[in-house]
């Protein structure tokens, strides 16, 4: 009897924070298909849709160039990831596999340079970049972001744990050490690279302060500048149910990634994530 | 040594951009906030000393942001924290529907902060058409009509800690499940032989054992509560010090760039006195730590 | 292809930083290798032979001497250059391409006009699997697969360029006891049917007396003895070499040379003539042992293990010095103990006399 309460009262605490974290995914859904005369005759807002409209979806898409800051995070996203990978991956295998003079110091340095946080270097970023006449540009919003010291730690990490003996294997055939990476090294880290790929992805996404620091011209907006200037200046009046199926439209494409690669994000994000 | 050379040039990339985007910056940012009246236009300054320190330190916008950075982390670090503990540790006790609570407690963090945080304004913003939802809820229950973006402080406070707390979850639960997963089920076997009471296994073993990733979330909590920005600017709009709920980084940034913008100095001078302020926070939570947290 | 070693020496700098002396891990090996045989190297853990294996293969420089593979000078030639097969003691098989791709890896390495096509590619990787019999195991991976299914991807990924000399280190001693009897018998096979010089490292004895045509006995970088495997078991230059082969053991006493005869105890085991007189030591060994009521060589009755068509009898002396000493008799052989005692006369062939400081064979 003791169990069955002790039971109850588990589950409706764990249905509680539940609901706190799904009601907005649903508030947000649900205004997005109310329409606009609808949703301001609500003062109490019901929690049904009665005659649900895609009408906000077009809006969004017609009234803010909503297609464009999603097309400018698609290329930011998948250009810095992409480049991201190249430096990471090749400085990892300098690290793990490669010998050179004064290594170990440089890798010290590497290290110490992870503790800088972002916002004491941003400053200075933000003057190059100006100076570079490169704001307004896809080079001055990726080129700071395509280097992480600390990917490389983990991925220089995970080179490392494959047996000697594969490397000498390799050597006594002849294989050259690029081709050793290629063929050998990658495949083997797989799990870690997805890691990192995804990791980078989430954090393209969602990244805000320095493409706000870096653009003003709204061809270079990525979706959180694109959603911040939305609120700011919109549909011309404070249109909440377009302004929400702007926001379902950019929320969906990291919630399907997560509900497809779930266990994958979630080992990788208690590997080596946090926020930001 | 042809070695030499190929892992230099493998390490070429990383180098370049560590030492544009991350060596020089530290270097620049402290030249930056020494330099006194340093004129963005020109280039130029006219004197060096600490006159940006001091200039920073008595503008009440910074107080204000200070102010507010400061109890953000009183309030959404113990707090969520602790019921992320609470979560992890009912999480830990059932079976059915067990991945699925885990996958929705998980989603806010591969959600857009901004994005999301406009649903959280309409929830709780007064509008000319609604009292906002969560207003007329405490209204049904006799309380008074409360306007949480833009009316009093506490109310503003509270939202702000309310989503911060909702943003940082995600992360906290998913450590601390980890964690708890990974105790071996052999102390419980051993605890439960010697009849010990539920509670006491929590303190004595469970606690014990997964203390260093609590205290991991606790520094990380830190450290990500001071340098909270873009869950206000979600909330409350870019103009942070016109809301009131201004934060360190958001005066760096405003300083840097904007209405207000175009005194790299000063945005220097107050990243520096932040960075001083989460180094020492860190050191202090180390040596607690020490103390504290028992290692295997 | 023969391979010729001359005065190759491997020095390492110490790992204790503190000792400035470097650790020398061959020391000027200087002997050939014959062309086409199977070549064991033999020592105890520790003793240089599989640095010796990584020199011949050329993973590793040697510190001095040179490494000629028939006439060539292979010294300063990479390992790839050498044509060498080299197959290791976990295998080293990539672990995320199956059987067929990780056989055709070192194919794909050719460039130049030794590239071959893919048709001529997937000839020669059927070929090697057919040779070591996993033709059948072709698309699977290294971790679907038994030890002793690796290890022979990993001689039909060595064997696959043809080499001109194949190296195996340690290629038995993850594999357990029963399937490491048929994968000698196998790694014999594979050798008579390819001719090809193949060199192999291992500790254990018995492996290397079994299927070598020569072994190579070193201790500590240094070369002991080198022969046939019954050769040295039967005439071991010293008394490490005696110990080290055959199992059980060789029994060793400390004895001494009086007017041309050996001693142990009070008990002459042995003439010796035109030896000089002085203490050393006398290794019998266990197949040495007759019954022999009158015999000379007296010993307390400990125990006996029957195995069936032998006896082992465990007696024990006090000038023995190790724990047991173990004599083989045939289990039909009746043993007479009288007050305690078994009593012993030797043969005088499984008896062997060592310098009592140097250790060298003193030869009758």
């Amino acid at each position: 009897m003791k169990n069955k309460t002790r039971n109850v009262i588990i589950y409706a605490l764990l249905s509680i924070w539940a609901i706190i974290v799904l009601f907005p995914f649903y508030w947000m859904i649900l205004t997005s298909i109310k329409s606009y005369s609808s949703y301001n005759s609500e003062y109490v807002p019901k929690f049904i849709a009665l005659s649900p409209t895609v009408e906000n979806y077009v809006t969004a898409f017609t009234a803010v160039p909503l297609a464009k800051y999603f097309f400018n995070t698609i290329v930011f996203t998948v250009v810095t990831t992409g480049m991201m990978l190249v430096v990471v991956v090749l400085s990892a295998f300098a690290f793990a596999r490669l010998d050179f003079k004064g290594k170990d110091l440089l890798f010290s340095l590497f290290l110490s340079l992870m503790m800088i946080p972002n916002e004491l270097v941003i400053i200075t970023n933000f003057v190059t970049i100006t100076n570079l006449n490169m704001r307004n540009t896809f080079s001055g919003l990726i080129l700071p972001s395509v280097t992480s010291v600390f990917y490389i730690y983990l991925l220089k990490e995970n080179f490392e744990q494959i047996p000697e003996n594969l490397y000498k294997a390799a050597k006594v055939d002849g294989t050259s050490d690029f081709r050793y990476l290629f063929r050998v090294m990658i495949p083997i880290s797989k799990p870690t690279i997805v890691t990192i790929t995804i990791l980078k992805v989430i954090e393209c996404w969602n990244s805000y302060v320095w493409p706000r620091l870096i653009t003003d011209d709204q061809n270079y907006f990525l979706v959180s500048n694109g959603i911040q200037e939305i609120r700011e200046n919109g549909f011309g009046r404070e249109n909440v149910p377009a302004m929400m199926a702007a926001v379902v439209v950019i929320s969906v494409p990291l919630v399907v990634l997560f509900l497809v690669f779930r266990d994958k994000i979630m080992e990788g994000v208690a590997r080596g994530g946090t926020k930001g | 040594m042809k070695k030499n050379l190929t892992a230099w040039l493998c390490l070429l990339p990383a180098i370049l951009f560590l030492g544009i985007f991350m060596v020089y910056p530290l270097f620049d940012v402290l030249v930056y906030s020494f330099e006194e009246g340093y004129n963005f236009a020109s280039q130029s300054f006219w004197g060096t000393g600490l006159y940006n320190y001091s200039y920073v330190l008595h503008d009440p916008f910074f107080i204000q942001a200070l102010k507010n950075t400061f109890i953000i982390v009183i309030i959404t670090v113990p707090l969520s924290t602790g019921i992320a503990l609470l979560i992890s540790l009912e999480l830990s006790q059932i079976k059915a529907l067990r991945d699925f609570f885990q996958t929705v407690y998980f989603l806010p963090y591969v959600t857009n902060t901004l994005a999301v945080g406009l649903v959280f304004m309409i929830l709780f913003k007064k509008t000319a058409y609604s009292d906002g939802l969560i207003s007329i809820l405490i209204q049904f229950f006799g309380g008074p009509s409360v306007d949480f973006i833009d009316g009093p402080y506490a109310a503003k406070m509270f939202v702000m800690c309310f989503y911060t707390i909702w943003i940082v979850m995600p992360f906290k639960i998913l450590i601390l499940t980890s964690a708890l997963a990974s105790v071996n089920e052999m102390y419980y076997k051993a605890a439960v032989v010697d009849d010990t009471p539920k509670w006491r296994i929590f303190y004595k073993i469970t606690l014990p054992m997964i203390s260093p990733m609590v205290f991991y979330l606790v520094i990380t909590g830190f450290i990500g509560a001071f340098k909270a920005y873009s869950d206000e600017v979600a909330l409350f709009g870019t103009d942070l010090n016109a809301a009131g709920m201004n934060t360190i980084v958001g005066y760096v940034y405003d300083m840097l760039y904007g209405n207000s913008g175009g005194y790299p100095s000063y945005a220097s001078a107050a990243a520096l006195i932040l960075f001083a302020i989460v180094f020492t926070i860190t050191t202090i939570n180390l040596m607690v730590s020490r103390k504290t947290v028992y290692y295997q | 292809m023969k391979i010729v070693l001359k005065h190759l020496t491997k020095r390492f700098p110490n790992r204790n930083k503190k000792i400035k002396d470097d650790v020398i891990a061959v020391n000027d090996f200087d002997f050939t290798i014959p062309d086409g045989k199977l070549i064991g190297l033999l020592g105890p853990s520790g003793c240089g032979k599989s640095t010796a294996l990584n020199l011949i293969c050329g993973l590793e420089k040697p510190s001095e001497g040179k490494i000629f593979f028939g006439e060539r000078d292979v010294t300063e030639l990479a390992p790839e250059k050498r044509g060498v097969g080299l197959v290791f003691q976990n295998y080293a098989l990539y672990p995320h391409l199956t059987v067929y791709e990780n056989i055709k890896f070192p194919l794909e390495n050719f460039r130049g006009d030794k590239k071959l096509t893919k048709e001529e590619m997937d000839a020669k990787v059927k070929e090697a699997a057919k040779l070591v019999q996993i033709e059948e195991l072709m698309d699977r991976r290294p971790n679907e697969m038994s030890g002793g299914q690796q290890q022979r991807v990993a001689i039909a990924r060595a064997l696959v360029k043809m080499p001109q000399v194949l190296l195996l280190d340690e290629p038995l001693s993850n594999l357990d006891a029963r399937l490491r009897l048929q994968t000698r018998e196998e790694l014999k096979r594979i050798q008579l049917e390819t001719g090809i010089t193949t060199v192999f490292v291992t500790h254990d004895q018995e492996e290397a007396m079994s299927i070598s045509d020569m072994i190579v006995v070193m201790k500590a970088g240094v070369l002991q003895q080198m022969g046939k495997p019954q050769d040295i078991y039967d005439d071991p230059d010293n008394l490490f070499v005696a110990s080290f082969l055959g199992t059980p053991q060789i029994n060793v006493f400390k004895g001494k040379v009086k007017e041309g005869r050996v001693y142990i105890g009070e008990a002459p085991v042995l003439d010796a003539k035109g030896v000089k007189d002085g203490d050393v030591y006398v290794a019998i060994r266990p197949e040495g042992f007759i019954l022999d009521e009158n015999g000379p060589f007296a010993c307390d009755y400990v125990n006996r293990e029957i195995m069936g068509r032998d006896t082992s009898l465990i007696v024990s002396h006090p000038d023995f010095t190790g724990e047991k000493i173990r004599g083989i008799i045939s289990s039909d052989d009746e043993v007479k103990i009288d007050d305690g005692k078994v009593r012993f006369s030797l043969k005088p062939n499984k008896v062997f006399i060592f310098d009592g400081s140097s250790e060298e064979r003193i030869r009758l």
